[in-house]
């Protein structure tokens, strides 16, 4: 059986306004195995960003909290660590790649100097030695001429130069896991399927774990072995990608392949999902989906239904499966 | 034949003069011709200021009490003070003074008021609270009297001028950083160098500090100005150096009762503190137009 590298259990976050306070994540549950990639999609504002912070512990300075839940990884459980423990890890065990790669890099230092700093702080390199690691990292993100890059500065590259660095960067310490946020969103196409073929390359050669958060479900079919879907901070779908698409179960997930334009099909009006994600200080009583779900019942607006294994490796939350099962 | 004209175009590259942040600043800030020439005055002081003993033409203690008083002449060119001793020549020793009371307690207080800046903008909470109500209460008081006040507290003499000077810079210069720290923390890249497991310290040294530099070059040179004037203004009310030292607001204080019959006492260190605050201002507009990139007009 395949070791699981990290497990998110009943994972509740906070923000606290005016001194009240709004839960965004709702009791959170997925694991990933080692060496695998896990997909993590759902509309804007359903918490999937914020899962990966969580898991991180990246919310120094808001008034974000974990209240409630578990993150195992690698036999320790994150929500115990103490800061100085977690900053051990990050970079080092699990690492980041964020969206728009314009701003993630500073624009003052030169790349090298940015790239030496996780290898200098984990690795305990001089500085010669991580300049080389870093030119080494640059080249296997197949980046041409690494040795002139690593004294350039980041508004020398482009968007897709700067995402490899970023790559570059994360992977530098050979972490186990690598949390992926939307990292081809801010670039065009041509480039983002060089950089997902890159991201799965590495990802084989170093048998590490990838959680990848978008709400491109061509990138999730492209690179996922399992996905995730999330809705208002919770899970509502756990299934491997193929039996995602051949045969979604939640009707939210049913919403959102079938808003996926396909080719050759001849229509006027693309398919959507009514209405928005609820605000989170308002949340409906029962399914969080139940509004804006097709399929509702009258069970729908009044309990929340349980998340519940329907087949193998696979897991729903909706009535629907829940009276079935029964 | 592509790669041929393909080397040719790498050559033309490497050609080009290269790119350098000092050049473009210097070719910015000779533009301002005032801030410009008021550069060259402060270097021309600073020159003075540490050639002093060798330049001076007399020396800046002696009495010579056959020459009291004497208005400017060919021997004495700025004239002599009450004891007979030559003006200028304590005009350029007390530049020494002035110049470096005022730069000691302005990069003293830069330095404190930049960790405290730092650290109250990128940690916040309590430790931000305790911070910015503190500089609160020191701005409350005016400048001079906090400044008198702690002189009072631990005696007269040029080192306490620089404590004082230093104590009410502090509270400026923490909100100045603390102000571009909040700016410079919400940046991507301090949150991508966090996922990477930097430490605290080394993310405010290295991501947020050069983000602040810009601004804390502008208001050093503005404050040295403040400082000088600070400095004297506690020297002339007795509070500085003492009464024989060539210290400019010492020798505006011991001349002024002169006023009336030997104005020149007088004169000329006011017009020295006048220039020289002056200068420092001008350097620090013309400094604010070239580093402020909002004011850039290209």
């Amino acid at each position: 059986m395949t070791k699981k590298l990290l497990q998110v259990e009943e994972l509740q976050t906070e923000f606290t306004r005016d001194k009240q306070k709004t839960r965004i994540l709702h009791g959170v549950n997925f694991h990933i195995n080692e060496g695998e990639v896990l997909g993590l999609v759902g509309e804007s504002g359903c918490g999937k960003s914020l899962t990966s912070l969580s898991i991180m512990r990246l919310f120094q300075g808001t008034t974000g909290e974990i209240t409630n839940g578990n993150i195992y990884f690698n036999d320790s459980n994150l929500v115990n660590l103490s800061d100085y423990e977690m900053r051990k890890l990050r970079g080092k065990q699990m690492a980041m790649i964020f969206q728009d790669p314009m701003t993630s890099l500073n624009p003052v230092m030169k790349i090298g100097k940015q790239l030496t700093e996780p290898i200098r702080v984990h690795l305990k390199l001089n500085k010669s030695e991580a300049r080389e690691h870093a030119i080494a990292m640059l080249t296997k993100v197949g980046i041409a001429r690494p040795d002139e890059i690593v004294d350039e500065y980041p508004h020398q590259l482009s968007g897709g130069m700067r995402q490899r660095v970023m790559i570059a960067m994360a992977m530098s310490c050979n972490p186990n896991l690598l949390i992926a946020d939307e990292p081809t969103t801010a670039l065009d196409v041509t480039i983002q399927a060089q950089i997902l073929e890159l991201m799965k390359k590495l990802q084989k050669e170093e048998k590490m774990s990838i959680l990848l958060i978008t709400h491109d479900l061509g990138v999730v079919a492209e690179m996922c072995d399992r996905v995730v879907v999330m809705y208002a901070g919770k899970v509502v779908e756990e299934a491997s990608v193929y039996d995602l698409f051949e045969n979604p179960k939640h009707p939210y997930s049913k919403g959102l392949i079938a808003s996926v334009p396909k080719l050759g099909e001849k229509k006027d009006k693309l398919d959507s999902i009514k209405g928005n994600v609820p605000n989170p200080s308002n949340m409906p009583k029962g399914c969080k989906f139940a509004p804006r779900c097709n399929m509702a019942m009258p069970i729908c607006h009044e309990q929340e239904p349980a998340c519940l294994a329907i087949e193998n490796d696979r897991l729903c939350s909706c009535w629907l499966y829940e009276l079935e099962t029964r | 034949m592509n790669s041929v004209s393909i080397d040719k175009n790498e050559k033309t590259v490497s050609m080009q003069p290269k790119y350098s942040p000092v050049k473009e600043f210097w070719k910015n800030f000779r533009k301002q011709k005032v801030a410009f020439i008021a550069s060259v005055f402060v270097l021309l002081l600073i020159l003075v200021a540490i050639l002093a003993p060798y330049i001076a033409p007399f020396d800046p203690y002696k009495p010579n009490y056959d020459a009291l008083l004497e208005p400017p002449s060919k021997s004495h060119l700025a004239g002599t003070d009450e004891y007979g001793r030559d003006i200028l020549s304590r005009l350029i020793m007390g530049t020494r003074i002035s110049l470096s009371v005022s730069f000691a307690s302005v990069f003293l207080g830069m330095i404190l008021g930049t960790i405290l800046g730092l650290m109250s903008g990128y940690f916040g909470g309590w430790l931000d609270r305790i911070i910015m109500r503190s500089s609160d209460v020191l701005f409350s008081f005016p400048d001079l009297l906090l400044a008198i006040a702690i002189v009072a507290i631990l005696g007269p003499g040029l080192n306490n001028v620089i404590i004082a000077v230093t104590v009410f810079g502090i509270p400026s210069f923490a909100r100045l950083v603390r102000g571009a720290t909040l700016e410079a923390k919400e940046n991507t890249y301090v949150e991508a160098a966090k996922s990477m497991g930097a430490p605290h310290r080394r993310i405010m040294y290295k991501h947020i500090f050069p983000e602040t530099v810009s601004s804390l070059i502008i208001f050093v040179t503005m404050r040295i100005g403040t400082a000088i004037l600070a400095a004297s203004s506690l020297s002339f009310l007795g509070l500085g150096a003492s009464p024989e030292t060539p210290e400019w607001g010492v020798m505006l204080s011991t001349g002024r009762d002169y006023l009336g019959t030997a104005s020149h006492v007088v004169i000329v260190p006011g017009i020295a503190i006048f220039l020289t605050v002056l200068a420092f201002n001008l350097i620090g507009d013309g400094l604010r137009d070239v580093l402020d990139p909002k004011t850039k007009n290209d």
